[in-house]
C-alpha cells in the first residue's frame, strides 16, 4: 500500500517534469510552427540565473519562480528579435539557427561558469508515507506543473491576448487585417514560451545538477513530448507526457532508469509511426 | 584559467631566475622532452585542468631543483578536448614527431586502453596516474591510482561496522563501476554481510526517484555508491532531498575525487565515508609544502583533488627513477623503478610493487563533514591486491592486457 | 548530355587527384584522413537530404554502426576487408529497416526527424550500457561507455600484416571518398536519381505518374547509410577505437551543419563544408581563450540567416563570373522551408 503510493507520486512526479520540460517549446511549435532546439539550453539559463540568484542572497522560491521567468524570457526576446524574427515560415532554417544558438549557449556556460557541476539545495525537506521515503520536492514539481497546465489554459482561453494569438497563429493575414501587428504577436509568444523554458530550468535545478551541457537531456525527451502530443496545445503536452511518464517510471521502477528512458523511446517511435500527427490531431481535435 | 597558467609561468621562470643558473649550463644535448595528453577542456576538464596544472608545478619544481640529470625538463603537452579519438591521435604525433621519453596522462580508462598499445608499440615508457578499475599488466606501463581492492578492501568492512550488514550498491555503468561493484560485493561476503540489490546507471542519468524508491523496499543498513560524474551528484542531492541521509549511512569510493564535497552542501555531504590515498585535509609536512607551492603559483587550492595529487606523484616517480637510472633510456629506466622505487609527497609514501607495476601506497578513511573530508584513520602501505591476484610481470615479463578480475 | 556526364567525371577525378595529392604537401596526413572521412559522412547525408530530400536528424547513427561493425567483425575475423564490406552492408540494413517502417508509415518531415533522432539515441544509450561482461558479440566485448579498443586496423586485402595507417591510410581514405563522390554522381544521374530529385520537388505529382515513392525512398535512405558505414569503418581504422558517443546528438548535429554551411543540393558543398569546419574546429581545439562551440554555433547562425544556400553555390556564382559568365549556377532548390504543418 505504501509503496503503491510512492509510486504514484513517482509516476506523477515524472508526468508533471515532462509537462514543464516541454510546455515552453510547445507553446513557441504549437502557435508559431518553431522548433526551438536552444529550448534545453534556455532551461539551463533558468538554472543558472537562480543559482545565481540564491548566491547573491534571493529567496530560492522568488528566484525560481520570478527571476528566473523574467531572465529568460527577456534573453528570448533578444534573440526572437535578432534571429529568428527574420526567419519565420521557414520552419528547418530555425530549426538549424536555434541548434546554432543551442552550441553559442553552451560555450557560453562553459566560459562563465565552468564546466564543473553546480547546483542549490532543495527548499523542501523530505516527508514520510508509511515505511517510505519520499522527496518532498516532487511534490512540488507536481503543484507547480498542474498550475501551469491551468494557468496556459486560463490565458488561451479566457484571455484578450489568447484570442488574438490563437487567431494569429490560424490565419496571420486575418490578424493582420484586424489590425493586430503578427510581428508582435510572434514577439511575446517566443518570449512568453522562453519565460516557462527559464521556468522549468529553475524549478528542476535543485533536484538535478547543472553542467553547461545539461540541455541536451532535456531537448531530446521535450522535442519527443511535443511532437507526439500534436498540434493541440495543453491536451497535447498532457496527454504525450501522461503517456511517456508512464511508461517511464513504471519500467525505472521494474528494472532500472535507463530501460524507462530505452522504454520511452520506443513508445515514442511505435505512437508516431500509429498516430503521425500525433495523440492529439486524432483524439483531441480542435479544442486547447 | 588562462591568467592562472600565465601567473604560474612568471612566477616558475622567477623561480629559475632566482638560481641564477642561465639555461645554456642544463647540459648538451638539449631539454629531457616529457610528452602528455590530458582533457584540458571539454567534459573532463574537471579531472584534467588540475592534472595539467600539477604536471607544470612538479616540472617547475625538478628544473628549479637544476633539472633532471644537468637537463631541463620540457613539457610537450596536448589538450585531447574529452575526445577518446584525439587520444591515439596525440599519442602517435608524441613518439612520432615529438620523440618524447616518456607520456604521462589519460584520464578515463578508455583513453588510457586507447593510447597503451600504440606507446608499447613504440618503446616509450608510459604512466598512467589516475584511480581506475585495475588489471592493466604491461611491463611499459606504471599506474599509480587507487585500485578497487585498496579501496573497497578499507571502505567496506569500515561502511559495514558503523551501520550494518545489509548492502545496497548503486555503481556507474562502466568499466569501473562494474568492477568497483564486483570487488565491493566480494568484500560483502568476506565480512559476513549481504548484498540485497545491485544497479547500474549511465554516466548521464540524472533522476533517481524511482531508485530511491526501489532501495527502500530492499532495506539495506548501508548504500555503497561508486558513482561518477556531474550527472551523478544528484542522486546524493535527492537522497537528501528525500530525508534518506538521516536513514540510510551512504559510502562512496568515488565520491570527491573531483572535489564533488564542496558542491553538495553541508547538509547533503556529511557522513558521507570514504577511503582515498590523499585529501588536501593531511596535515603532514609534505603535504603542507605543496600545498603552499600551489598556491603560490595558481593562487588558491580550490583545485586539488586526488588525481591531480597522483598526477604530480607520478611526474616525481619518473623523475626519480631517471635520477637512479643516470639516463631517459626506456630500459634502465623501468629497471629503476622495478626497484621497489619509493618516495614521499603530499598524499604520503608511495612504493611501485615491480610484480604488478602498481603503486602500494596509503589509504586513508575519511567522512565528509562541513565540506571538508575529514581523516578518521590512515591505513599505510596497500597492495594493489586485485590486480597482484592476476598479474606477475617478474615471472612474465611480456604480458600486455589487462585482466578482468576473477572474484 | 553525354558529354556532359564525362566532362563532370573527368573534371572531379583531375580536381580530386590534385587534392589528394597536393594537400599533403601543406597539411599533416593524419589530420586530413579525419577531413576524408568526414566529407564523406557529409556527403551521405547531402544526398539523401539535398537531393532526396529526407532531413535525417541521425546519420550518426549509421556512422555509428559502421564503425562498431568494423570493430566488431575485424577483431572476430582478424582481418579487414569482410569487415570493411559488413560495415557498409549493416548500416544500409539497419536503414532499409528503419526506412520502410517510416516511409510505408508516409510520416512527414519533423516526425521522420523526430524519429531518426530517437534511433540514434536509443544506440546511444544502449551501446552506453553495454560495460558489463554479458555484452559480447563472438570475442568481442562491446564494453560500453568505454567503448572497445585494440581491433585489427584496416590491412591490404589478403594480408592482415600489412596494417595501413599515417600516410597510406590517408590516400586509401582519400581515394574512397573520390570513388564514393563519382557513384554518388552517377547515382544521380540515372534515372533513379532524376526521380528522387522529382520526389523532392514534388512528392504528389511524382507519385501519380506512378512511381512507387515509399519503396525509392527506403533504398536512397539505405544507400546513404551505407556510405555513412563506410566512413565510420574509416574512422575506426584512422582513431584506433570506436566509442558510443559516436551516436551522439553532437556527432548528428554537426553532419547537418556540414551540409548547411557548404550548401544543399550541391555534390561538393557537403564535403567542403566538413573538411572547412572540421578543420576550423581542430585550429579551435588548440588555444583555450574562445570556446570551440561558441565559434561552431555562430557559424551555423550567421550562415542560416545571411547565406542560407552555402559556401558551394556562391563559388559556383565567383567561378561562373571569372569565366565570363556564360554558365549560371544550377539552379538547385534546396528542401527548405517545409510547410508548417509538417
Amino acid at each position: 500500500m505504501d509503496l503503491s503510493v510512492v509510486i504514484l507520486i513517482e509516476v506523477l512526479y515524472a508526468i508533471a517534469s515532462l509537462i514543464l520540460i516541454s510546455a515552453g517549446l510547445a507553446v513557441v511549435f504549437g502557435m508559431m510552427k518553431v522548433i526551438n532546439l536552444a529550448h534545453g539550453e534556455f532551461m539551463v539559463l533558468g538554472g543558472y540565473t537562480t543559482i545565481t540568484a540564491v548566491g547573491l542572497g534571493v529567496n530560492i522560491f522568488v528566484a525560481m519562480l520570478i527571476v528566473a521567468p523574467i531572465v529568460v524570457g527577456l534573453f528570448g526576446l533578444i534573440v526572437e528579435r535578432l534571429v529568428f524574427r527574420h526567419l519565420y515560415g521557414r520552419m528547418i532554417d530555425t530549426m538549424l539557427a536555434s541548434w546554432g544558438l543551442s552550441l553559442m549557449m553552451i560555450g557560453g556556460f562553459k566560459m562563465i561558469f565552468g564546466n564543473t557541476t553546480t547546483g542549490v539545495a532543495g527548499p523542501i525537506p523530505g516527508f514520510t508515507v508509511g515505511n517510505y521515503q519520499v522527496n518532498g520536492y516532487n511534490l512540488f514539481i507536481i503543484v507547480v506543473s498542474v498550475l501551469l497546465l491551468l494557468a496556459m489554459l486560463a490565458l488561451l482561453r479566457g484571455t484578450r491576448f489568447g484570442l488574438i494569438a490563437r487567431g494569429t497563429m490560424q490565419r496571420a493575414d486575418m490578424a493582420a487585417a484586424m489590425g493586430h501587428s503578427p510581428d508582435r504577436i510572434y514577439m511575446m509568444t517566443f518570449a512568453l514560451g522562453s519565460a516557462l523554458a527559464g521556468l522549468a530550468g529553475a524549478v528542476l535545478a535543485p533536484l538535478v545538477g547543472l553542467v553547461p551541457t545539461a540541455g541536451a537531456a532535456f531537448i531530446a525527451k521535450a522535442f519527443i513530448t511535443v511532437i507526439a502530443g500534436g498540434p493541440v496545445l495543453v491536451a497535447g503536452l498532457a496527454s504525450a507526457a501522461g503517456t511517456f511518464g508512464l511508461v517511464n517510471q513504471v519500467f525505472s521502477f521494474l528494472v532500472s532508469p535507463v530501460v524507462g528512458d530505452v522504454a520511452l523511446l520506443v513508445t515514442a517511435i511505435v505512437l508516431l509511426r500509429l498516430l503521425p500527427r500525433g495523440i492529439t490531431a486524432r483524439f483531441f481535435r480542435g479544442r486547447l | 584559467m588562462t591568467l592562472n597558467r600565465r601567473r604560474f609561468l612568471t612566477a616558475s621562470a622567477a623561480a629559475t631566475g632566482a638560481l641564477a643558473m642561465p639555461t645554456w649550463a642544463l647540459g648538451q644535448t638539449g631539454p629531457i622532452r616529457m610528452g602528455t595528453v590530458l582533457d584540458v577542456s571539454g567534459i573532463f576538464d574537471a579531472y584534467g585542468t588540475p592534472m595539467d596544472m600539477a604536471q607544470r608545478l612538479a616540472v617547475a619544481q625538478i628544473n628549479a631543483d637544476g633539472g633532471l640529470l644537468g637537463r631541463e625538463v620540457e613539457i610537450v603537452g596536448y589538450d585531447t578536448q574529452s575526445d577518446m579519438a584525439l587520444y591515439t591521435q596525440f599519442a602517435q604525433r608524441l613518439v612520432r614527431q615529438d620523440r618524447v621519453d616518456v607520456v604521462q596522462g589519460g584520464v578515463l580508462s578508455a583513453s588510457r586502453e586507447a593510447i597503451r598499445q600504440t606507446l608499447r608499440r613504440a618503446e616509450t615508457l608510459y604512466f598512467y596516474n589516475v584511480q581506475y578499475e585495475g588489471g592493466v599488466c604491461d611491463r611499459n606501463t606504471f599506474i599509480n591510482g587507487v585500485t578497487p581492492a585498496q579501496q573497497a578492501e578499507v571502505l567496506v568492512p569500515w561502511a559495514m561496522s558503523e551501520s550494518g550488514p545489509r548492502v545496497y550498491i548503486l555503481a556507474a555503468d562502466y568499466n569501473y563501476g562494474q568492477i568497483t561493484a564486483r570487488w565491493i560485493q566480494k568484500f560483502v561476503a568476506d565480512n559476513g554481510g549481504e548484498t540485497v540489490g545491485v544497479d547500474f546507471f549511465p554516466l548521464d542519468v540524472s533522476d533517481f526517484g524511482s531508485t530511491i524508491a526501489r532501495i527502500q523496499t530492499a532495506a539495506p543498513d548501508l548504500v555503497v555508491a561508486p558513482l561518477v560524474g556531474g550527472a551523478h551528484l544528484s542522486f546524493f542531492r535527492q537522497w537528501a532531498a528525500a530525508g534518506m541521509n538521516q536513514r540510510i549511512p551512504l559510502a562512496s569510493t568515488t565520491m570527491g575525487v573531483g572535489n564533488e564535497h564542496r558542491v553538495l552542501t553541508a547538509e547533503e555531504g556529511n557522513g558521507i565515508m570514504v577511503a582515498y590515498n590523499y585529501s588536501q585535509g593531511l596535515d603532514t609536512p609534505a603535504n603542507n609544502a605543496f600545498k603552499e607551492a600551489w598556491t603560490a603559483a595558481y593562487g588558491d587550492t580550490n583545485l586539488i583533488h586526488e588525481i591531480a595529487v597522483s598526477h604530480y606523484m607520478g611526474v616525481q616517480l619518473w623523475a626519480e627513477a631517471v635520477r637512479r637510472a643516470g639516463t631517459v633510456d626506456r630500459m634502465p629506466v623501468i629497471e629503476a623503478l622495478e626497484d621497489n622505487l619509493s618516495i614521499e609527497g603530499p598524499s604520503g609514501v608511495m612504493t611501485i610493487d615491480p610484480q604488478t607495476h602498481h603503486a602500494i601506497l596509503d589509504v586513508h578513511k575519511m567522512v565528509f563533514n562541513n565540506q571538508e573530508m575529514e581523516l578518521v584513520e590512515t591505513l599505510p602501505q596497500r597492495p594493489p591486491v586485485d590486480t597482484q591476484a592476476v598479474c606477475d610481470l617478474i615471472a612474465n615479463p611480456d604480458e600486455n592486457t589487462q585482466f578482468e578480475i576473477e572474484i | 548530355m553525354q558529354g556532359d556526364a564525362r566532362r563532370d567525371t573527368g573534371l572531379a577525378v583531375i580536381l580530386g587527384a590534385v587534392l589528394i595529392l597536393g594537400l599533403p604537401l601543406i597539411a599533416d596526413t593524419n589530420m586530413l584522413t579525419l577531413l576524408v572521412v568526414y566529407g564523406m559522412l557529409a556527403l551521405s547525408l547531402g544526398l539523401i537530404w539535398g537531393f532526396g530530400g529526407i532531413l535525417c536528424f541521425g546519420q550518426a547513427a549509421f556512422f555509428g554502426l559502421g564503425a562498431y561493425t568494423f570493430a566488431i567483425a575485424g577483431i572476430n575475423i582478424g582481418e579487414s576487408t569482410l569487415p570493411l564490406i559488413l560495415a557498409v552492408l549493416v548500416p544500409a540494413a539497419a536503414a532499409a529497416l528503419l526506412g520502410a517502417f517510416m516511409f510505408y508509415g508516409r510520416l512527414g518531415d519533423v516526425y521522420l526527424a523526430v524519429i531518426t533522432l530517437v534511433f540514434s539515441l536509443i544506440l546511444f544509450r544502449w551501446l552506453s550500457t553495454t560495460a558489463g561482461p554479458a555484452y559480447v558479440i563472438g570475442n568481442a566485448r562491446l564494453g560500453g561507455y568505454n567503448g572497445i579498443p585494440g581491433f585489427p586496423l584496416l590491412n591490404v586485402p589478403g594480408y592482415p600484416r600489412w596494417e595501413l595507417w599515417g600516410d597510406p591510410l590517408y590516400y586509401v581514405a582519400a581515394a574512397a571518398l573520390l570513388i564514393v563522390f563519382l557513384l554518388v554522381s552517377w547515382l544521380l544521374r540515372s534515372s533513379f536519381g532524376r526521380i528522387a530529385i522529382g520526389i523532392r520537388e514534388n512528392e504528389e505529382r511524382v507519385s501519380l505518374l506512378g512511381y512507387d515513392i515509399r519503396a525509392r525512398k527506403t533504398v536512397l535512405f539505405a544507400i546513404g547509410a551505407g556510405i555513412a558505414g563506410l566512413a565510420g569503418a574509416l574512422f575506426a581504422a584512422w582513431a584506433e577505437v570506436v566509442t558510443p558517443s559516436l551516436f551522439g546528438l553532437q556527432q548528428s548535429a554537426e553532419i547537418i551543419i556540414w551540409c548547411i554551411v557548404g550548401g544543399l543540393g550541391t555534390r561538393f558543398g557537403p564535403v567542403l563544408g566538413a573538411a572547412v569546419l572540421t578543420w576550423v574546429k581542430i585550429v579551435l581545439g588548440g588555444q583555450g581563450a574562445i570556446d570551440n562551440m561558441l565559434v561552431m554555433g555562430l557559424i551555423l547562425v550567421l550562415f542560416v540567416l545571411f547565406l542560407p544556400r552555402g559556401i558551394a553555390p556562391e563559388l559556383a556564382r565567383l567561378w561562373g563570373w571569372v569565366t565570363g559568365g556564360t554558365r549560371r549556377p544550377a539552379r538547385r532548390r534546396a528542401p527548405r522551408g517545409g510547410t508548417a504543418d509538417g
